[in-house]
């Protein structure tokens, strides 16, 4: 009976082609092969956001006036809605962690090499949809930290050069943060974002199929052993999911994502504010730079700087691999371990100053 | 032609005539006390909206020659009498038509006050002891009433009063306490006022300011219910409001909460031995077993209320989502303040409907607060079962992948693989 029904699903979707596929696919055994796993944590986790984000779904309700009460009578209300919360906060800065992990991790092991250049530019625009998802989520509690951090990063966002007045306009639906706000995040949040980034994790996944999983510079590719993916690397996988998934719950439970007290569009902004711990970096970075440096605004030419380090970063399969396709390794290495530490300081910097 | 162009090239010169002060340029360059109010008249608020020496003084600003700049011909008036001061400034402060080219809203009525108060009927006597304008507001820097550096600024006030009248020597043949400022320094008034509460009472908010005398003794609780109306209300209806009206001193609220050393009020003031019911109800009459009562329901609702406090802040700290509770606490709180307030119309039963209302917001919030305790212990627990059965399965994996692999199977070596 099983096997009838199988048959009768391969007759119509090709089952087999998808079994041929995962018999074939290996993964290389190597120094660097835990980072392999990186990318699946990345996926695993997007998956719950997109599980729990789907459950909040249920109760959320984004208006001004409903925002936050919705949010409080989840938590506090429906069985289990604290957990749901907690875990879409805690694994949306969990998957934005791995994501970063993941992006070293393939410039160290220098897998932005041809024929990977795609893979890499698909990953890059992943992460800023990743950033993306947690800016625009940030803000749909409707808290009071929440309210204020997004008047800075629209702000922020407002100062790029030549289109930022439009950006902020775009991004706020009016000259500030208010109810238009909050439904354009929403919207940005449940339906751009999700369909955007489903069609880049799709290419991503399927570019790694194509491509086969990368051996760094310093492996023999023809000495190095293989393990089939399907089962035993996917086994270890699963292992590793679990483990993810235990860090989640415990982090749900012992420290439950807070709420806040809810947005006041007349209060004064709470001392300390800041964006959240993936922004710091930059946010502390405009904080040093002067108003006014020789005859440009110095906000201007801090984002003006990011969107050429991000351009740079993004071209990195262009300028970090020579002319026979080989990675320069010292430069490339070197470069990445400047981006890191600035990253890694900066952030500490702008967390506790 | 020609006309115009002279008149250019004299328009600055004639500006500059315009523009000069002889009196400041002068008397800044003198020495001590003729100097002062050349220098102080820079912080003066006359002085901002384009008033100067001469519009009080009269004279001719615009004279060099001191015999001119200062003749009588000219308007010069000089320093005016101590006794004539309030008219010297009411000249301007008095008339409508002029103070309205400067602010349409400022009074002037102060100097009709200032004759109607003890200062303004004294100094008609000729006791140029008491305070005049200047004594408050200083002279010749004198500041608005909102510039915080002014004198009359209300942080200020108490000092200013108390120059005069914490001044035992001077107050000495009036015959007045000179405690008044030590004692206000020690009541609830002073220390909201310290904090930067500027609506907070200074003396001038009981007493008036330009019209400053002692409220009367049946004025008192009006004064107080200027602020305290609800409390005043609730009083004025009360059993207490007739028997004390006349009671000497003053009476109505200062009889239980004193006048310039206010403390902030306590169930101590009900019960125990600082009562000030006992003064007039021992503690085993009728009156003082009542009095205990109300102090046993306002402090047993506020222990209440605090306990659930704790136990919801106790929740919060552990993480827990108790914020609908904390938010109800405080219709808890605003129930205490009920019952104190309905304290005041010496009725316990008046008292019992907040009580209530207050120990049942008590009870509940306790109870959210004790529930979220008890939910922080179940997902304790229930992360405890998950991770045992989250390692049961990985353990399970990981003999899943041993037996998977005996042999080395599902590993391909370099040598097997196809070129």
């Amino acid at each position: 009976m099983t096997a009838k029904a199988i048959q009768w699903l391969d007759d119509r979707l090709g089952l087999s082609t998808l079994r041929k596929l995962a018999d074939h696919k290996t993964v290389p055994i190597h120094s660097a092969t835990r980072w392999y796993y990186f990318g699946g944590i990345a996926l695993f986790l997007l998956g719950i956001q997109v599980i729990t984000g789907t459950l909040l779904l249920f109760y959320y309700r984004p208006t001004v006036a409903e925002g936050f009460d919705s949010v409080r009578f989840l938590m506090t209300r429906v069985e289990f809605g604290w957990l749901i919360r907690s875990i879409h906060s805690w694994s949306a800065n969990l998957l934005i962690f791995v994501a970063f992990v993941h992006m070293f991790s393939v410039v160290f092991t220098h897998a932005y090499r041809p024929p990977r250049e795609l893979t890499w530019a698909s990953g890059i625009v992943l992460l800023g949809l990743m950033l993306g998802f947690g800016f625009s989520g940030y803000l749909l509690p409707w808290n009071q930290i929440s309210y204020f951090a997004t008047k800075v990063g629209t702000d922020v966002a407002g100062s790029t050069p030549l289109v930022g007045a439009a950006i902020a306009r775009i991004l706020r639906g009016g000259d500030d943060v208010g109810a238009a706000t909050l439904t354009r995040f929403f919207a940005l949040h449940v339906m751009v974002l999700p369909m955007i980034t489903g069609a880049f994790a799709l290419l991503h996944i399927l570019l790694v199929q194509k491509n086969g999983m990368s051996t760094p510079p310093w492996v023999a590719e023809s000495s190095v052993r293989q393990i089939k993916f399907f089962p035993n690397f996917f086994l270890r996988e699963l292992m590793v999911w679990y483990g993810a998934l235990a860090v989640l719950g415990a982090l749900a439970a012992i420290f439950p994502w807070e709420l806040g007290q809810k947005a006041d569009l007349f209060a004064s902004a709470p001392n300390g504010i800041r964006p959240e711990w993936y922004f710091l970096a930059q946010f502390y970075t405009l904080k040093l730079i002067p108003s006014h440096v020789w005859v440009f605004e110095g906000e201007l030419l801090g984002i003006a700087g990011f969107g050429a380090l991000a351009a740079a970063w993004a071209l990195l399969p262009v300028w970090g691999v020579n002319r026979a396709g080989q990675a320069r390794v010292k430069l490339v290495s070197g470069a990445a371990v400047v981006l890191a530490v600035y990253l890694a300081v900066f952030s500490l910097l702008g967390y506790y100053k | 032609m020609r006309f115009v162009t002279i008149a250019v090239l004299l328009l600055p010169a004639a500006l500059i005539a315009q523009t000069r002060d002889s009196c400041i340029q002068c008397h800044s360059s003198m020495d001590g006390e003729i100097q002062k109010p050349a220098l102080l008249i820079k912080d003066d608020i006359h002085y901002a909206n384009g008033l100067s020496c001469a519009d009080c003084h009269g004279g001719d600003r615009t004279s060099d020659d001191p015999s001119v700049a200062m003749s009588p011909a000219k308007g010069f008036v000089g320093a005016p009498k101590r006794t004539a001061i309030p008219q010297f400034c009411a000249r301007c402060h008095s008339d409508p038509n002029f103070m309205r080219r400067f602010k349409p809203q400022q009074r002037v009525d102060q100097f009709e006050l200032y004759k109607t108060s003890v200062h303004g009927q004294r100094l008609a006597k000729g006791d140029e002891n008491v305070a005049t304008c200047i004594d408050c507001h200083s002279v010749h820097d004198i500041r608005a009433v909102k510039n915080p550096a002014a004198p009359v600024y209300p942080t200020h006030i108490p000092d200013t009063c108390g120059r005069c009248h914490a001044d035992a020597q001077r107050m000495a043949k009036y015959g007045i306490p000179t405690d008044q400022l030590a004692q206000y320094r020690t009541s609830v008034h002073w220390a909201d006022l310290k904090n930067g509460d500027l609506a907070a009472p200074t003396c001038a908010s009981c007493h008036g300011n330009h019209g400053a005398k002692p409220p009367e003794v049946s004025s008192v609780a009006a004064v107080c219910g200027n602020c305290h109306v609800l409390f005043a209300q609730n009083y004025d209806k009360s059993v207490h409001a007739p028997i004390f009206s006349g009671a000497e001193g003053g009476g109505g609220c200062i009889v239980c909460h004193s006048n310039h050393g206010i403390h902030p009020p306590s169930t101590a003031m009900l019960a125990g031995p600082q009562a000030v019911c006992s003064k007039c109800h021992e503690p085993d009459t009728p009156g003082g077993k009542t009095a205990a009562e109300m102090a046993q329901w306002i402090d047993g609702l506020g222990a209440a209320l605090n306990h659930s406090d704790a136990v919801l802040t106790q929740a919060d700290q552990a993480g827990m989502e108790v914020s609908d509770a904390q938010e109800k606490l405080s219709d808890g709180r605003e129930d205490l303040v009920k019952a104190r307030l309905a304290m005041h119309l010496f009725e316990p039963e008046e008292m019992h409907k907040p009580i209530e209302a207050g120990m049942d917001v008590a009870a509940e919030t306790l109870r959210a607060g004790q529930e979220a305790l008890h939910e922080k212990n179940v997902r304790r627990i229930g992360l405890a079962i998950s991770v045992f059965f989250i390692a049961v399965t990985v353990f399970a994996i990981w003999l899943l992948i041993r037996r998977l692999e005996v042999g080395g199977s599902g590993y391909i070596e370099p040598s097997s693989r196809n070129p």
